[in-house]
């Protein structure tokens, strides 16, 4: 199942179970997810990508009757241990939604928002942040002037890189991104991508997409799920054109999903 | 079969839609004018009072129908401070009260005090009135002297609480007012608070951030007109509820800075002495009273728009 080598996996996940409630959402995922590289997560909908990337900044924990049991082990800690420190391993693991969610503040208070809970930096080292995550997300030029304005004015696009900026603002070492260009026009799309291209170069990155095209453009290493379980987990290129299991190549090819 | 409307059917629609459209407009414009009516009313009814004592009205605690002298500090210090003291501890228990509903309850116990609120929201004031009489005014007396002991000598807020423990006063009828407004303001939160996206709480919560720092940079700001409504509602009943107050405010025109004391407040005042009014300057005196009520909401409402002006501005331009 797990052909590719990784030689220095970030995170690795044992034997990871997922329930919501009575439903077994994921069964048994072992996966080595490599350091500084993309990583995507494909399947048809409700195989359990989303849910699995969930886990790996326990966000589903927000709601109730929801467990993963198994080891998701990020730098040599495992972070479904009790004693985990929940603020701690989100300040580590930045997230991305399927829809741009600026706060309702402006643009700047936007990125610093997370900055503030971890750091108290001067005017002067906080304004070099804010410019300096704004840079990252390749959004710096077209809001450098109205850093005031608030976030909700920028158009759909540009909000999804703001949460990208505001994400990567806290230095995180991973990146989640579940879906992140499901809502925006080709153009912006295009920008997202190659974001995202110029972001491994520092980050951990994992995205979830519903869009194979996508994987097979930004991702390294791609997993392919279906029912929960993880099929076949390899080198991009080789899953897009020579999957090893029949499942993963019907699904690829457009047979089925 | 056509495939069209015939002519005559299309004519009919056509009437339909512009009865329908002049209907709900004259629904719409209805509230103008009964709102041009009511003050219309108020102004002509305390003509007689405005010309006999002018702005004085607003700043003299006298108030004797024997020397037909009138002026309308004490209800209406009344009226601010039981509105005030229901506020003060309305709102942070109402705040509490709705955000454990949404962001931290159990979902079975969500549904039951969601209802409980509701309930209490529906009790009619007279019942709330009579409670404070008979049950709370005895049971607070008991607590009066505990508050002048450790609160009477205190710097600045000390003159608030001394004078003797009767129950009833400016406090209790406050404190009935708080528990009066609670249930509203709670609900309507409440309602706010549900309408915030999931997604845009798990940004904050991805970042890192506690419930309570969500809920503080994130669900509030997002809500906050829904808030200052829900806010304005608690408000708007505090400052015109009569029944209630009336049972336990104390019902005397005489100016205190104690907040044991008893006191008056504008639509108690109305409630007892309308009746008995004799003469039209005293009627004429009641009844700018009323004006004056009517005044103090407009510019509380005023107020609560400025404010939400002014947090939008601190929010950045939308566009």
């Amino acid at each position: 199942m797990n052909d590719a080598v990784i030689t220095n996996p970030k995170i690795i996940l044992k034997d990871l179970n997922f329930h919501y409630g009575l439903f077994h959402a994921l069964k048994s995922v072992n996966l080595s997810i490599p350091e500084k590289k993309v990583t995507a997560f494909i399947g048809p909908s409700g195989c359990g990508k989303s849910t699995l990337l969930r886990t790996f900044n326990r966000m589903y924990e927000l709601y109730p009757k929801q467990v993963a049991t198994g080891e998701i082990i990020l730098d040599g800690e495992n972070i479904l241990d009790a004693q985990q420190d929940l603020n701690r391993l989100r300040a580590k693991v930045g997230m991305v939604f399927q829809k741009p969610t600026p706060f309702p503040m402006s643009i700047f208070d936007n990125i610093t928002f997370g900055v503030k809970l971890y750091e108290s930096l001067n005017k002067r080292d906080m304004a070099d942040r804010v410019e300096w995550a704004l840079r990252k997300a390749a959004l710096w030029n077209e809001v450098k002037d109205k850093l005031k304005q608030n976030g909700n004015s920028l158009s759909g696009g540009q909000q999804q890189r703001l949460c990208i900026a505001r994400a990567i603002a806290v230095r995180p070492e991973e990146v989640l991104l579940d879906e992140p260009a499901s809502a925006l026009d080709p153009i912006s799309t295009a920008h997202i991508e190659e974001l995202i291209h110029e972001l491994k170069k520092d980050y951990t990155i994992i995205i979830v997409t519903h869009n194979m095209q996508q994987a097979a453009r930004v991702s390294d290493y791609t997993a392919y799920m279906y029912l929960g379980e993880l099929i076949e987990f390899g080198n991009t290129d080789m899953i897009f054109t020579t999957p090893k299991k029949t499942a993963t190549e019907d699904y690829i090819t457009g047979k089925f999903g | 079969m056509s495939k069209f409307f015939s002519d005559t059917r299309l004519k009919r629609q056509h009437l339909l839609d512009l009865a329908f459209l002049n209907i709900t407009r004259f629904f719409a414009f209805l509230v103008f004018a009964i709102l041009a009516g009511i003050v219309i009313t108020l102004l002509i009814g305390s003509l007689p009072a405005i010309k006999t004592f002018g702005l004085k009205f607003l700043v003299s605690s006298e108030w004797n129908p024997v020397t037909d002298q009138f002026g309308a500090l004490v209800p209406i210090a009344g009226t601010l401070a039981t509105s005030f003291i229901a506020l003060l501890i309305g709102i942070p228990v109402s705040f509490g009260i709705a955000l454990f509903i949404t962001e931290m309850s159990p979902r079975w116990l969500k549904r039951p005090l969601g209802i409980a609120v509701e309930l209490l929201a529906g009790i009619p004031s007279i019942i709330y009135g009579m409670w404070g009489l008979f049950v709370f005014a005895p049971a607070f007396a008991n607590v009066e002297p505990w508050l002048t002991e450790h609160l009477g000598n205190a710097a600045l807020i000390g003159p608030l609480f001394q004078g003797p423990p009767m129950g009833i006063g400016m406090l209790t009828a406050g404190l009935i007012l708080a528990i009066m407004v609670i249930p509203f303001i709670a609900s309507v939160m409440r309602d706010v608070f549900e309408i915030v996206p999931p997604l845009l709480k798990e940004s904050a919560y991805g970042l890192g951030a506690t419930t309570w720092e969500v809920v503080w940079h994130v669900v509030l700001p997002y809500t906050k007109i829904g808030v200052v409504g829900a806010i304005m509602l608690g408000l708007g009943r505090a400052l015109g509820e009569t029944m209630a107050v009336t049972f336990v405010i104390g019902n005397a025109h005489e100016l205190s800075a104690s907040l044991l004391m008893p006191g008056n407040s504008i639509s108690s005042a109305l409630a007892n002495e309308f009746t008995e009014a004799v003469g039209p300057l005293y009627t004429s005196a009641l009844i700018e009273l009323g004006l004056i009520l009517f005044l103090i909401t407009f510019i509380v409402l005023s107020l609560s728009k400025l404010l939400l002006i002014q947090l939008a501005k601190r929010e950045g331009k939308q566009s």
